[in-house]
């Protein structure tokens, strides 16, 4: 970068604007957490203060064994990763074939899955229904993760595509030379090499299923197969609200996707930046 | 060993034809430079070779046998890339032996083969680093080291050195000739470097256009270029190329001067006339002479390079041996050194060389 | 060639099924009846559906709101997305920390974002409804979301914390595709930083934002979740807007005629304004 002019009032009007996004990123956040750990009795009277006088983690205690909230937590974590997994492999093949070949019909296929990520996916929501419904599908989470599977696959496929388009096809050419098939050359050179690609992908596709609630309120009504946001949500709706457990469980449900997100922001801004620029 | 025959090979993308009637004859050990500039195909007709690129029309042999459909790791071809393209995960040692790695050769074999070629190229000491942590000369080093571990039936390079700084490039230049030399095993070099071309090859194919122009040793494409993109290809400091009109054993040049050349067929066909500029003496101002005017002198100690104006013709260049005291604006003669001169028919293809007598 | 389709057939076949087949049923379920409470009166009814959409004074409404959500998130999303890019493109102490947890809200998952911004809102538990009204925004700290002028506000403000990483991320990466000599010349020349903003950083930005906003805007317009958990389109459908109109339509009435009917609505204007931003973009790149 430039040298920029060190004015005073610029440089604190800089550091004030980035406090000011700080806070605003991370006071929500904070207040979920702060409201779970504060005491039930103390919820009416403190709930608007800044800091409790006492905390407690009885909600997180509560939460977690005599509520049905870690079931709801497995069934999320069992469809988020095996969407994440069966998406990132078939993104995979298909960001390959994007990346690497010319073939007739190509870019047909590709505004086919633009347009998909367009329209809105509430519109197939009835047929959806419909249709699991009339395969005796409803409430099974294999329904759930065959459906995440098939909306993230575009985008997904865009972002693998981006990454296999960083890596030289010289590389392949000379596996080739040096005795691979095709395939060898992409299992043995071109997947170790794009391993930061496959994880982000996996993590971000994890973190668009652990959080989708429309479809899973739909095809799940059964208590024993509810995901974790439908879990939540009926949670909220059905019971007198106790704000504290609410917020608890909140958290835990904070976790996994912060986990993620943290190990794959990095890769999203890189595939983001070559993705993106071409689209 | 390999003997390589290329026969009306011919590539297209979609309606675009990018080679045309490619027939070439490629002896057993023999080194040939492919030398055009950039998008004249050339490096296309070295991926058809290596099968990394579908061969439109023509066959293509290796020792008799047809390989337009065989894949590149059946075609016991080597290939060394531009890029170098080394496995950014691998090290040295496992770049080197990753084709004996895919055909499940002996692991010890293997070793004592990856050990030999990195002595050899004097790797011995990074067999344990990852590519990024090489030098430029270093990764071209590895890069030839994983074509030579094969022993294949013959070698492909596609412009190995144009990423190198120029010292390395000569000193590579000489490591590949001895390489050639020690294993005397087919290879096909693609440059866009004329002196790579000049110093490396036994014969130099010229590409333009996706049209082979000439094929031949280097000094004859130097001394008896087939047309004016040849000449002007081959040759450091380029040919300077001036307009004439066609005489009678001799050709009239802009300015009305006659310059005859005796002993010559064809001259009233000539349009362009091509003198070297090593072909070209300085003397004194006089009648027969061209009078010029000197523009820049570069003085290089070995060598002096004058670029002149000639009156009514236009610039040329001249390059004479030494130091000669030559400085700008001065004026001039040159006197056409007419045994090496050439001519031009109108769409640039030579006209024949003087029949020279027999003494 | 066969061996790309070795690749993508596994995804085509899936975006096939589960995508494409049932977007053609959809948009054929909004020329007939389907109401899963009344069985009988299923059939083809012809543009019945449209007709009844048309003089359906909800559809209106909800057009309006989807109309101010989008405008007012689309809007504030960029701008303060924007700010934090060029934040983010100079130096600072500790950025790499800053920018990790100031895009932390784009993985919170959405129903969770919706639930802590529901209950922000919530004079009980949540600060903001005190804080307004101690700095005289409102004349008693009451709950927004109960109010039918107000309550779109709350689930804007949920949607802008929530969107502001995405515009910050996509334009940060335009950003750092500018040449830094471009800066330098610039600076060579005398502009001043003001002047460099506008004649270097803005033109070279604007192709990526005409793209970004146009598919944000598509995105927002459908994206229903945070209305849905917040006001579930209440109250008296002040928050109700054409997706959370189509997912109430179809998952509380069970009316999937009617719920792709007003689908069908959405994609044709969701279709117009796109094709509109596409030329509105081709005419400016051209001059």
């Amino acid at each position: 970068m430039s040298v920029t002019r060190t004015n005073p009032a610029l440089t604190l009007g800089k550091y004030v604007a980035l406090l000011a996004y700080l806070l605003f990123a991370l006071f929500p956040l904070y207040w979920l957490v702060k409201i779970a750990i504060t005491p039930d009795r103390l919820i009416f009277t403190e709930g608007t203060d800044l800091w409790p006088s006492t905390t407690t983690l009885d909600n997180f205690r509560t939460v977690i064994f005599q509520t049905d909230f870690m079931a709801f937590f497995g069934n999320s974590l069992y469809v988020s990763l095996g969407t994440a997994a069966v998406t990132t492999i078939l993104a995979a093949g298909a960001g390959y074939a994007f990346s690497r070949f010319d073939f007739g019909g190509k870019k047909i296929i590709v505004a086919v899955m633009l347009i998909t990520q367009m329209f809105p996916l509430l519109m197939i929501i009835a047929p959806i229904y419909k249709i699991v419904a009339s395969l005796g599908m409803l409430n099974s989470l294999t329904s759930l993760i065959v459906v995440y599977t098939a909306f993230n696959i575009p985008f997904a496929t865009f972002l693998m595509q981006s990454f296999f388009d960083a890596i030289p096809k010289d590389l392949e050419e000379a596996a080739m030379m040096d005795g691979c098939t095709r395939f060898q050359a992409l299992r043995k050179v071109i997947l170790p090499l794009t391993l930061p690609g496959l994880g982000a992908t996996l993590g971000f596709v994890f973190t668009a299923a652990w959080s989708e609630l429309l479809f899973a309120l739909m095809l799940i009504s059964d208590n024993e197969s509810m995901t974790f946001p439908v879990g939540l949500l009926t949670f909220v709706s059905r019971f007198s609200v106790d704000w504290g457990q609410m917020m608890a469980a909140g958290s835990l449900a904070l976790i996994p996707s912060c986990l993620f997100f943290i190990f794959i922001q990095r890769y999203l801004v890189q595939g983001l930046t070559s993705g993106a620029v071409k689209g | 060993m390999a003997r390589m025959e290329l026969k009306d090979l011919v590539k297209r993308y979609g309606a675009v034809e990018v080679l045309r009637d490619i027939n070439l004859d490629i002896a057993d050990g023999e080194f040939i430079v492919l030398v055009g500039p950039s998008g004249c195909g050339k490096s296309t007709l070295l991926r058809m070779i290596a099968g990394l690129e579908p061969i439109t029309e023509g066959d293509f042999l290796i020792d008799g046998a047809r390989m337009n459909d065989v894949s590149p790791r059946d075609r016991d071809i080597a290939m060394v890339f531009q890029s170098y393209a080394l496995y950014p995960h691998m090290d040295v040692a496992r770049n080197m032996g990753f084709s004996m790695e895919i055909r499940r050769d002996p692991v010890d074999e293997k070793k004592t083969r990856v050990a030999q070629a990195a002595e050899t190229l004097g790797l011995t000491a990074l067999t344990d680093r990852l590519p990024k942590a090489l030098s430029g000369g270093q990764r071209q080093r590895v890069a030839m080291g994983r074509a030579i571990i094969r022993d294949p039936r013959a070698f492909l390079f596609d412009e190995p050195l144009s990423n190198l700084d120029a010292a390395l490039r000569v000193e590579m230049r000489l490591e590949i000739a001895r390489l050639h030399q020690r294993l005397g095993a087919t290879m096909i070099y693609v440059t866009h470097d004329q002196v790579e071309a000049l110093t490396l090859a036994d014969r130099i194919v010229v590409l333009n256009g996706g049209d082979i122009q000439q094929v031949g040793s280097p000094l004859d494409l130097y001394e008896r270029p087939a047309n004016k993109f040849v000449a002007q290809f081959i040759g450091s400091p380029t040919m300077n190329v001036i307009p004439v009109t066609g005489g009678v054993e001799g050709v009239t040049l802009a300015n009305g001067q006659w310059l005859g050349l005796p002993m010559r067929e064809n001259t009233p066909f000539a349009t362009e006339l091509g003198i070297r500029p090593e072909h070209l003496d300085v003397v004194d101002p006089g009648p027969n002479v061209l009078t010029a005017t000197a523009d820049v002198v570069e003085h290089l100690g070995s060598d002096t390079n004058i670029y002149v104006n000639v009156d009514k013709v236009g610039p040329m260049m001249v390059r004479k041996h030494g130091n000669i005291p030559i400085a700008t604006g001065d004026k001039l003669g040159l006197r056409v050194m007419t045994e090496n001169a050439h001519l031009f028919a109108k769409g640039g293809a030579a006209l024949p060389a003087p029949v020279r007598q027999a003494a | 060639m066969v061996e790309p389709f070795l690749y993508l057939s596994p995804a085509i076949v899936l975006i096939g099924t589960i995508i494409l087949i049932p977007l053609i049923i959809g948009i054929s379920y909004s020329f007939q009846s389907i109401e899963i409470l009344n069985p009988f009166a299923t059939g083809w009814v012809g543009f019945e559906n449209y007709v009844d959409l048309w003089s359906d004074r909800r559809f209106w409404i909800a057009l309006e709101n989807t109309f101010w959500w989008t405008f007012w998130s689309v809007s504030f999303q960029f701008l303060l997305g924007l700010g934090l890019a060029l934040l983010l493109n100079t130096q600072f102490f500790g950025k790499k920390l800053f920018q990790a947890l100031v895009f932390l809200p784009w993985a919170v998952p959405t129903f969770l974002s919706a639930l802590t911004w529901a209950w922000l809102f919530n004079p009980t538990i949540g600060p903001l409804p005190h804080w307004m009204a101690a700095l005289g925004i409102l004349d008693e700290p009451y709950n927004i979301m109960g109010d039918p002028d107000l309550a779109l506000w709350g689930p804007i403000v949920a949607n802008i914390w929530f969107g502001v990483p995405f515009f910050a991320i996509t334009l940060l990466a335009a950003l750092q595709s500018i040449p830094g000599e471009l800066y330098e010349a610039a600076e060579i020349d005398g502009a001043s930083p003001w002047q460099t903003f506008t004649k270097i950083t803005l033109p070279f930005l604007a192709p990526m934002i005409a793209i970004t906003v146009m598919l944000r805007t598509i995105w927002i317009a459908n994206f229903a979740d945070l209305i849905f958990v917040m006001t579930g389109g209440g109250p008296a459908n002040s928050t109700q807007i054409l997706s959370t109109y189509i997912f109430t339509t179809a998952f509380r009435r069970l009316d999937f005629g009617f719920a792709s009917t007003i689908a069908v609505a959405l994609l044709i204007i969701l279709l117009v304004y796109a094709i509109f931003v596409l030329w509105l973009r081709k005419k400016l790149v051209k001059v």
